[in-house]
């Protein structure tokens, strides 16, 4: 024991000091824990593109594929969906598609690729819930449209280029995803042409 | 010979001590009713899960490819698995029953006020973790319900603005729901959050002991030291630790006396327990849901999602809003409402029985909007039912804007000097 006058001048600088170095050690400590929960190299890479063929598709018909796990819909528009399409655009949040919920290429009226093949990721802006395929009878949710797309969780309404209709939960646009026509009768979903 | 033993032990660790402290010595008001059950029931359902919990990891594989065929084989061959999933499932609904039952004791007696602000903010954040343990713990069948309901409640995050996206692919570590995510939420299920309950619940006694308990009567037991007569103090032996710093009246020992009168509440309990448990488990699909019987399939939403009956008031008002970021804070509110109540709450007389007509008008309708909110969460979205749920939503915070501008200059009844029968 020394019998040295305390110095508290240096006993407080000693404590901030410890306690810093100590808190900095404890946030570096921290940074494996939370970056564990990020997506491992395996699920990044099950992200890769999927070919679809769609030479079997009747128009009017709905086909869903897995990419990336999650539902993408692969759609066969007919000449009236097209047509309808245009009457209820007063009703919609976003009938510009003007939010990026498409890539460049699919930023048009249709939004699509080519008018009558529709794609988009299956899964509402809202929660995340796969909305079923109103064929025929979407006018008991919108009149005079007879074809669109409802979401059972929380009752958000799309149109069959994936717009939301106003005063649902869903705020945006179903999300298209990046997509390349190989030929007339098959597709990739998951790659923009040129990128590859 | 048993004297030497325990002698030995309290020489080493102060166990004579705090069993007087807390229990054979530890006053409690006299006048408990059939409201103060349901904090030993909740620790009674505690013990439950925690049991059937550890004995169903035994057997449960915690991935997307083996978890649902797991519990399938826990139902049909491991010997008494069925009994041990049936008393945890129910026991995961019992939970909140008897949570709920004794978060409305408290607001019916105002045991959240001056001075057990803390105690009731420990309650909130069992709450908190109660829920968080029965979200995650409800994914692990890996059931079409517990797929699509943990799909919404993490989407639930996507609507924080910027962060939001990154946020929910941190929370799955996957792009959608796998088995990256099946296996942290049981990792959190079986091991974080039950840690953090078992923790939390003992800050609550250990805060509950420090003021007391408070009673029907509003009317505190501890008085101030020398202010009551010797004729008026219990016969009672109370620990030195109360009586030296105050005056109690109107106590007795909690044990033999509440330990004797909470059994007779689990034996009450147990009969209903063991009902549902043995013959109707699934409770009309209210304690399991029917989607549940199918395995998770990402590529197909259920009908309709609901989440399990003890989450649906809170759903009811993230429905009702039809904007996703007001929505879910709005649903973030009403909790977080909830553990404002002491400060909200500017009134001095706590008992529902000495305040203001007004006010029973005012718990009573918020009972009658939380029910309806948890049917409207529960059921298929109609348009009548939209609006009962946004009226509903309004009702449920009117409540607390109502008492926090009503209890400042509230018009009470005279307290009574004692506690009454």
């Amino acid at each position: 024991m020394s019998n040295a006058p305390v110095d508290n001048g240096r006993r407080r600088f000693l404590t901030i000091a410890t306690s810093v170095v100590g808190g900095v050690g404890a946030a570096g400590a921290a940074v494996p824990f939370i970056a564990s929960w990020n997506p491992s190299e395996r699920a990044k890479s099950a992200g890769a593109p999927v070919e679809v063929d769609i030479s079997k598709l009747e128009p009017g018909q709905l086909i869903r594929v897995e990419w990336r796990g999650k539902p993408v819909w692969v759609v066969s528009r007919t000449p009236k969906m097209l047509e309808q399409m245009k009457a209820h655009e007063g009703q919609l949040r976003d009938p510009a598609s003007e939010e990026p919920q498409q890539p460049e290429s699919a930023a048009n009226e249709y939004r699509s690729k080519r008018p009558e093949i529709f794609v988009a990721v299956g899964i509402c802006t809202h929660l995340g819930c796969s909305p079923g395929f109103f064929e025929g009878n979407f006018s008991e949710k919108v009149e005079g449209t007879d074809d669109g797309f409802y979401c059972p969780c929380h009752g958000s309404k799309f149109d069959m280029a994936g717009r939301v209709f106003q005063a649902v939960p869903a705020p945006l646009n179903l999300e298209v995803p990046p997509y390349t026509f190989i030929d007339d009768t098959t597709i990739i979903v998951g790659e923009e042409e040129g990128a590859a | 010979m048993f004297g030497k033993i325990i002698g030995w032990i309290d020489d080493r660790i102060p166990m004579t001590r705090v069993w007087n402290m807390h229990i054979a010595q530890y006053p409690a008001p006299k006048n408990f009713n059939f409201w103060y059950f349901f904090g030993s029931l909740a620790m009674l359902v505690l013990v439950n899960q925690i049991l059937t919990g550890i004995w169903l990891t035994m057997n449960f594989v915690p991935s997307s490819e083996g978890a649902f065929a797991s519990v399938e084989y826990i139902m049909r061959d491991v010997e008494y698995g069925w009994l041990l999933r049936y008393l945890h499932s129910t026991g995961a609904s019992a939970f909140f029953i008897v949570v709920y039952l004794h978060m409305f004791r408290g607001m019916i007696y105002g045991s959240y006020q001056k001075p057990r602000e803390l105690l009731w903010l420990f309650g909130m954040f069992i709450f908190l973790a109660l829920m968080a343990e029965a979200f995650m713990g409800y994914l692990l069948p890996w059931g079409q319900m517990s797929f699509w309901g943990a799909q919404v409640i993490i989407s639930l995050f996507g609507a924080i603005p910027v962060i939001g996206d990154d946020l929910t692919l941190w929370i799955r570590g996957d792009y959608v729901i796998s088995g990256a995510t099946l296996n942290r939420f049981f990792a959190l299920h079986v091991i974080a959050l039950p840690l953090v309950i078992v923790i939390l619940v003992f800050l609550h006694i250990v805060a509950l002991h420090e003021v007391g308990s408070n009673n029907p009567d509003g009317v505190e037991i501890k008085r101030k030291k020398g202010s009551v007569a010797e004729e008026d103090k219990p016969k009672f032996k109370f620990h030195e630790y109360y009586t030296d710093k105050k005056d109690i009246v109107d106590a007795i020992p909690f044990h033999p006396y509440y330990t004797v009168k909470d059994i007779v509440g689990v034996v009450g309990f147990l009969i209903l327990f063991c009902w549902v448990v043995f013959f109707m488990p699934a409770m009309n699909g209210f304690f399991l849901e029917g989607p549940n019987f199918e395995a998770a399939n990402p590529l197909k939403t259920p009908e309709h999602i609901f989440p399990v009956w003890y989450f649906t008031p809170f759903y009811a008002i993230l429905r009702a809003i039809p904007d996703k970021l007001i929505g879910v804070a709005a649903m973030g509110a009403s909790i977080v409402v909830l553990a404002l109540l002491p400060w909200l709450d500017r009134g001095t007389v706590k008992s529902v029985r000495y305040r203001c007509g007004f006010h029973k008008w005012n718990i009573a309708g918020f009972v009658v909007t939380f029910v309806l909110l948890g049917w409207v969460g529960a059921t298929p979205q109609t348009d009548f039912k939209t609006i009962v749920s946004q009226i509903c939503t309004v009702t449920y915070f009117m409540f607390f804007v109502l008492l926090f501008v009503y209890s400042k200059n509230e018009k009470t009844k005279p307290l009574p000097e004692r506690l009454t029968k």
